[in-house]
């Protein structure tokens, strides 16, 4: 079990998120005043860094951008180096809600999982989104259940609560393309336990997704790639000291 | 058996990517780790362009009968893919490197900045 004074900060990658950002750090604060927040600003060439700079948040700016896993790892060696003991993620064009944050931490929290994914296809769900893009989740999902032993429903989420184990692991080796699903086969073959939590997801408020409907095909065959070779390496050991 | 003038040329011009390759890296352009590839093709290249006969017998076991030249495109084929392999794997560690830098300096600059 987790003592009370644990250390929890919430990860919150952005790559122009200034008109996103501001609201999303508010609604934390709001939901889970407990969190510390570190903003990661990946490659931004807009105020984003200041704007979270300016809500308190604290912010690791990335000299140019790495892409989703690389600035996702950013924030767990962060989370790592500093000490925390729980770490949970959200991305910062706002569609996850903070107001399920506690959903998500709680059985990590609890001493449950060591990861806990916000699924938005378990409970009521209410997702929508391209056919394609639906089909491709629901394949990987297939992918890593078997991987996984278990039953998982939604495997790119990126909606995750990490105990300090895990941000160990992740922050040691996470894969860089494509952090969900590499790296949640990865912590599985590491003997992590998952679980799924239902959650529901919001539509961006500015922008588009950095995923489109036609790339998220390409992303499938490479995502299936990488952990089918995924299943051919050995598994490293990594730091576990606390 | 190879044209003569065949092996001429195909010598005059793998000797020319050797020293091309020597200069390179005399003149540190080149590290000597990425230039191995490099002259381990143009050395194979020059026997078998001036080696008339070996081409001819290896040409022979390889069943290619017509014309043994076509060994010589298929060795120098083979050697540059070799070599875009090499760097495609050197592209890929640079690219790790790099990233864990970037990562490393972000989050020491956060340190610095905190500590003001």
């Amino acid at each position: 079990m987790a003592p009370e004074t644990t250390r929890r900060i919430a990860i919150v990658p952005a790559f122009n998120e200034e008109r996103n950002i501001g609201r999303l750090l508010d609604e934390i604060r709001t939901h889970a005043p407990d969190l510390e927040v570190v903003v990661v600003s990946d490659g931004s060439t807009d105020a984003t860094a200041e704007v979270a700079r300016g809500r308190g948040a604290r912010v690791v700016v990335l000299p140019f951008n790495l892409g989703i896993g690389g600035a996702v790892q950013t924030g767990f060696r962060f989370a790592w180096e500093e000490g925390f003991d729980l770490a949970v993620r959200l991305d910062g064009d706002g569609q996850h809600d903070p107001a399920q944050l506690h959903a998500v931490i709680d059985p990590v929290a609890a001493g449950e999982a060591d990861i806990a994914i916000g699924s938005r296809f378990i409970g009521e769900g209410g997702y929508r989104s391209s056919a394609a893009r639906r089909v491709g989740i629901g394949i990987l999902a297939r992918v890593v259940s078997r991987v996984a032993r278990q039953r998982l429903t939604d495997t790119t989420s990126g909606f995750q609560a990490l105990n300090r184990r895990a941000i160990g692991l992740y922050a040691a080796e996470l894969p860089h393309d494509y952090p969900e699903v590499e790296g949640l086969v990865m912590a599985l073959r590491h003997g992590l336990r998952v679980c799924e939590v239902p959650v529901t997801m919001r539509e961006r408020e500015h922008g588009r997704s950095s995923i489109s409907a036609l790339a998220s095909v390409y992303y499938m065959i490479k995502v299936l790639l990488a952990v089918f070779v995924d299943l051919f390496r050995p598994v490293r050991g990594h730091r576990e000291d606390v | 058996m190879t044209p003569l003038k065949v092996s001429i040329a195909a010598t005059f011009v793998a000797v020319l990517l050797l020293l091309g390759v020597l200069e390179l890296i005399r003149s540190r352009r080149l590290h000597e780790r990425y230039a191995l590839l490099w002259l381990a093709t143009g050395l194979v290249l020059v026997v078998l362009a001036a080696w008339r006969g070996g081409l001819n017998t290896i040409a022979g076991w390889l069943g290619v009968r017509s014309y043994p030249p076509a060994v010589l495109f298929a060795v120098g084929l083979l050697f540059v893919i070799l070599v875009l392999l090499h760097y495609s794997t050197v592209i890929s560690r640079l690219t790790d490197e790099n990233m864990n830098l970037a990562q490393r300096l972000a989050l020491l600059e956060e340190k610095v900045r905190e500590r003001d």
